[in-house]
């Protein structure tokens, strides 16, 4: 029905090679080819963030992006921040112990979007971490614990 | 206590981190095909023909059903589900794909099958059916009018219910008042939202004839009962589970059309099957909590002591009856819950529009009855010119009444009785933590610099724990780990965690090694599931009643073996051990000796088995109270509300989770701060919706959510052995009326009057201009 294409991408340090529908969104792709669910779709409209991975570092929004358009591109998931070794990311850590989240679907693109604003600014204040994930949208934990987490992460990450 | 009461790590947190979760939409199975709906885009609309023939003929369509084509397979085409209610006047129940009419925009008319979801929308689009558009009703007022086109084209009317709640003479009180007041109110809360959608997976095992449902609800053993009621199906051949659920929120406890579809096409085809709804399906086929029109007045005496309350509540019901009448019930009976109110009445009508069908969103009505007495409240204190709190301190029901009985039923025909609580305590924290008595010096400070500041408060009482039971049970397996299953379901408020706490206290305070598994049809044979603030309450005494038995039980299995008393031994983790000693028996061997070996005894002339099954019944709710304080500033010129700063004192009984509880309670008043400022469901006078984007419909976001002070006071129910109310709703109640309080109080100098939420900033531009003229 629609054409494809080959493209070759480097997820979470991994090369990967696959043949793709031009109208497969990159979200789709990792979800469904790839069978990294940790991505998550919320709105399909690039309102709520969960999808959000990090493409070449910086944080996109894979609900609006096609898998073509990545060919060549390095990108990061969920599954790509815990070290490979065991133990979490020290954002992951700081998430778990300041109560970051609660049924934990917008955790993904939370973890995507500070990952990379923390790189960036490693000793935000409270109200630039608001601003950070100001495009994220969370419907259970009201933030608190999700500014706690990001502020307690860059304190960890700094020492 | 070694586990209750303390925040221990939660079970859920290092897979959901990791990207491990198992949602709805991670679920593969080979051979899964995938489904789209076709849905109506009229509000109201007969149908005359469809032609799905061009829809079929697209390489990897598998199928096109319609309401014609499923019949055949179904027992009845209606799902059954609402709350009994002497009050109906119409049964409007939803079909699993419409007629010869549909009724709201979004309603399912005809499911596509395909390999991939692209391809199943991509057909969906070329399904060609043929509407009559028919006059549509979209406001719930209007709708009561003789002239109103009628939702439904068969019914007599758009009335679905009436129903007169209250108690005492309140003619009379109104006839001694020294003072009546009136007010006419509007309030909306939108929709659910959570951020991830509904979704439902099935599949058909046709040698064994079972039919296995993953979704994402809310109430698993409801939604069993529907499949079986629908397929003419028996218990053993549905099986019903929920994967990670990502949030509820209150719609996804309904069992939906594309549940019981999706089930079908997957029978149908021999071929598992998955929905997963998108955001915009969300907005049209989820249900939705919407508008409240009331008229109501309040008598009191001289002295602003309540005398009376009566009015009218107008409600909108929707297309369809997909919960009952449960949401207005609970508003007009939330009114006078929390004060002494010596004569209640209020008339609730309930009206059917053409828009999607209203049932329960977190809070459930209640904030829409805490919203309504605390307006009343707010203009008693201004017309009597006295503070807002010390009006409510002269009302709020003593600490020394409580147990307080109430003249007012519950749906079940109880009487409401307020269990337990300090309400005038809460309130005074409450105004302490956020410095009220000085507040007027910062509002004029504030003034003289230019700025409206402005601060409110409101009170809430809410039943929480609906029972009247929960299922779980408790198991010690052979190798030692602890089972627990339960009719509870999981939703993101830590409800694995809560279990584990409850049973690890009894049975080696260890909670790695307790196994939960919660909203799962085939582990356990009942169940009420997720809803009301019930599952810590209801689920968790269960817990703790059974785990307690299984103690017992393992502790007689470890004295008949170790040859010591009862009373000298304790369990830690896997292990009962002799106090003080090293002598031990492993768990698993204690429930291995009482799995029974053929043709032995059991030690001790024991019954079988390290398990243990509950239902614990407890019929009356337990009430969670408390007060929230507001404090926020007014942009007159663009209308904007910012708030600086929200106190929320609350009692839920005995904590079993601090961290957890402030998680529910904040989340909560972020929900409640989106139904005061931003949520909105607009349609147009057509029901045509036109929020159905979140960047149109507005949920709260990190920047404008203020840091939340929490204050907790702690009285047990007697209600239940853990003494232990409900959170989970708790945050949203006071929250719209604490903001509603405080914009008011911000913008006094221009006379403004708030009787509306959402308020937005539309309203305040415009109210301000009013004031100013």
């Amino acid at each position: 029905m629609s054409a494809s294409r080959a493209i070759s991408v480097s997820v979470n340090g991994v090369r990967r090679d696959a043949e793709v529908p031009v109208r497969l969104t990159l979200a789709d792709f990792l979800r469904q080819q790839l069978e990294l669910t940790g991505t998550h779709l919320g709105c399909e409209h690039g309102v709520c963030g969960a999808c959000t991975v990090l493409l070449d570092g910086r944080s996109v929004r894979s609900c609006l992006m096609l898998a073509v358009q990545a060919n060549g591109r390095a990108i990061t998931t969920v599954e790509g921040l815990a070290p490979a070794d065991g133990g979490l990311h020290p954002l992951q850590e700081a998430f778990r112990e300041h109560h970051g989240l609660q049924c934990g679907f917008c955790t993904p693109g939370m973890l995507t979007t500070l990952v990379e604003f923390l790189r960036d600014n490693p000793e935000p204040t409270a109200e630039q971490v608001r601003v950070a994930i100001s495009g994220n949208l969370c419907r259970c934990t009201g933030y608190q614990g999700i500014v706690e987490a990001a502020l307690g992460a860059a304190k960890r990450l700094r020492a | 206590m070694r586990v209750i009461g303390r925040a221990v790590p939660r079970l859920e947190d290092e897979p959901l981190l990791k990207g491990e979760g198992r949602f709805i939409d991670d679920i593969r199975l080979p051979g899964m095909l995938q489904a789209a709906f076709v849905r109506s885009p009229h509000a109201h609309a007969a149908i005359k023909h469809i032609d799905s023939a061009a829809a079929r003929a697209l390489p990897g369509v598998h199928a096109v059903y319609t309401r014609a084509d499923l019949l055949p397979h179904l027992a009845t085409e209606f799902m059954v589900v609402g709350l009994p209610s002497a009050s109906y006047k119409q049964d409007l129940n939803r079909p699993a794909l419409a007629g010869d009419e549909v009724v709201h925009v979004g309603q399912a008319v005809a499911i596509v099958v395909a390999d991939d979801r692209y391809i199943a929308e991509d057909a969906a689009a070329l399904v060609d059916i043929d509407y009559e558009a028919l006059p549509a009703i979209s406001d719930c007022r209007a709708a009561l009018t003789a002239s109103a086109p009628k939702a439904h084209g068969k019914s007599p009317h758009n009335l679905l219910a009436e129903f007169d709640m209250g108690y005492g003479d309140v003619d009379a009180a109104f006839k001694k008042a020294a003072h009546v007041f009136r007010e006419s109110l509007w309030q909306h809360r939108g929709g659910g939202h959570s951020i991830e959608c509904r979704g439902a997976v099935a599949v058909h095992d046709g040698m064994e004839d079972r039919l296995t449902l993953w979704s994402s609800t809310q109430m698993p053993h409801a939604a069993m009962r529907l499949l079986c009621d629908m397929l003419g199906r028996d218990e053993n051949q549905v099986r019903v589970i929920t994967p990670d659920v990502g949030g509820g929120f209150g719609p996804k406890l309904v069992f939906y059309p594309e549940d019981v579809v999706t089930a079908l096409a997957a029978v149908l085809l021999k071929r598992p099957v998955k929905w997963i709804e998108d955001r915009l399906e969300h907005f049209v086929a989820t249900t939705q909590e919407r508008d409240q029109y009331w008229d109501v007045e309040v008598a009191v005496d001289r002295e602003a002591r309540l005398l009376g309350i009566r009015g009218g509540l107008i409600h909108d019901h929707g297309a369809y009856t997909a919960r009952g009448v449960n949401l207005p019930y609970n508003s007009a009976e939330n009114v006078p819950l929390g004060y002494e109110l010596p004569a209640y009445r209020m008339n609730v009508k309930v009206a059917l529009t053409n828009k999607v069908p209203v049932t329960p969103v977190r809070g459930a009505g209640h904030p829409q009855g805490v919203f309504v007495m605390e307006r009343l409240l707010d203009r008693v204190a201004r017309e009597l010119k006295l503070d807002r709190a010390e009006v409510r301190r002269r009302n709020l029901v003593p600490a020394e009444k409580m147990p307080y009985s109430t003249q007012l039923k519950a749906r079940g025909g109880l009487t409401i009785v307020l269990d337990s609580g300090d309400y005038p305590k809460c309130q005074r924290e409450a105004l302490r933590l956020a410095g009220w008595d000085d507040f007027p010096r910062r509002q004029a400070a504030a003034r003289r610099a230019g700025r409206h500041l402005g601060i409110g408060l409101a009170n809430f009482v809410k039943g929480t724990g609906r029972g009247p039971f929960e299922s779980v049970t408790v198991r010690v397996g052979p190798s030692g780990k602890v089972h627990v299953y339960s009719g509870a379901a999981a939703m993101g408020q830590s409800t694995k965690t809560m279990l584990a706490q409850v049973v690890a206290e009894q049975l080696g305070a260890d909670i790695r090694n307790i196994s939960v598994t919660t909203g799962d049809t085939g582990t356990i044979s009942m169940g009420l599931g997720g809803s009301n603030s019930r599952q810590a309450v209801m689920a968790g005494t269960s817990a703790h009643v059974a785990a307690s038995k299984v103690r017992e039980k393992a502790l007689q299995v470890a004295s008949h073996a170790l040859e010591v008393a009862e009373a000298d031994l304790e369990i830690d983790g896997r292990t009962i051990r002799v106090k003080g000693s090293d002598v031990t028996l492993d768990l698993g061997r204690a429930a291995r000796s009482i799995a029974g070996t053929a043709g032995y005894t059991l030690p001790g002339g024991m019954t079988p088995g390290l398990e243990a099954t509950e239902h614990v019944v407890i019929d009356a709710m337990a009430y969670t109270n408390g007060t929230a304080v507001v404090e926020l500033e007014v942009d007159v010129e663009t209308g904007a509300v910012r708030i600086e700063k929200l106190v929320f004192v609350h009692d839920c009984g005995r904590i079993l989770h601090p961290v957890i509880v402030e998680g529910q309670l904040i989340g909560g008043v972020a929900h409640g701060i989106g139904n005061a400022l931003f949520e909105w469901m607009r349609y147009d006078e057509n029901a045509q919706p036109i929020t159905s984007t979140l960047a149109d419909y507005l949920l709260i976001t990190s920047t404008e959510m203020p840091p939340v002070e929490l204050g907790h006071v702690e009285s047990p129910t007697p209600l239940n052995p853990l003494g232990v109310k409900g959170v989970g709703e708790c945050g949203v109640v006071p929250i719209a009326a604490a903001v509603a309080s405080a914009v008011e109080d911000a913008l006094s100098l221009y006379n403004v009057r708030i009787t509306r939420a959402p308020i937005t900033p539309a309203d305040i531009v415009t109210l301000v201009a009013e004031g100013r003229r």
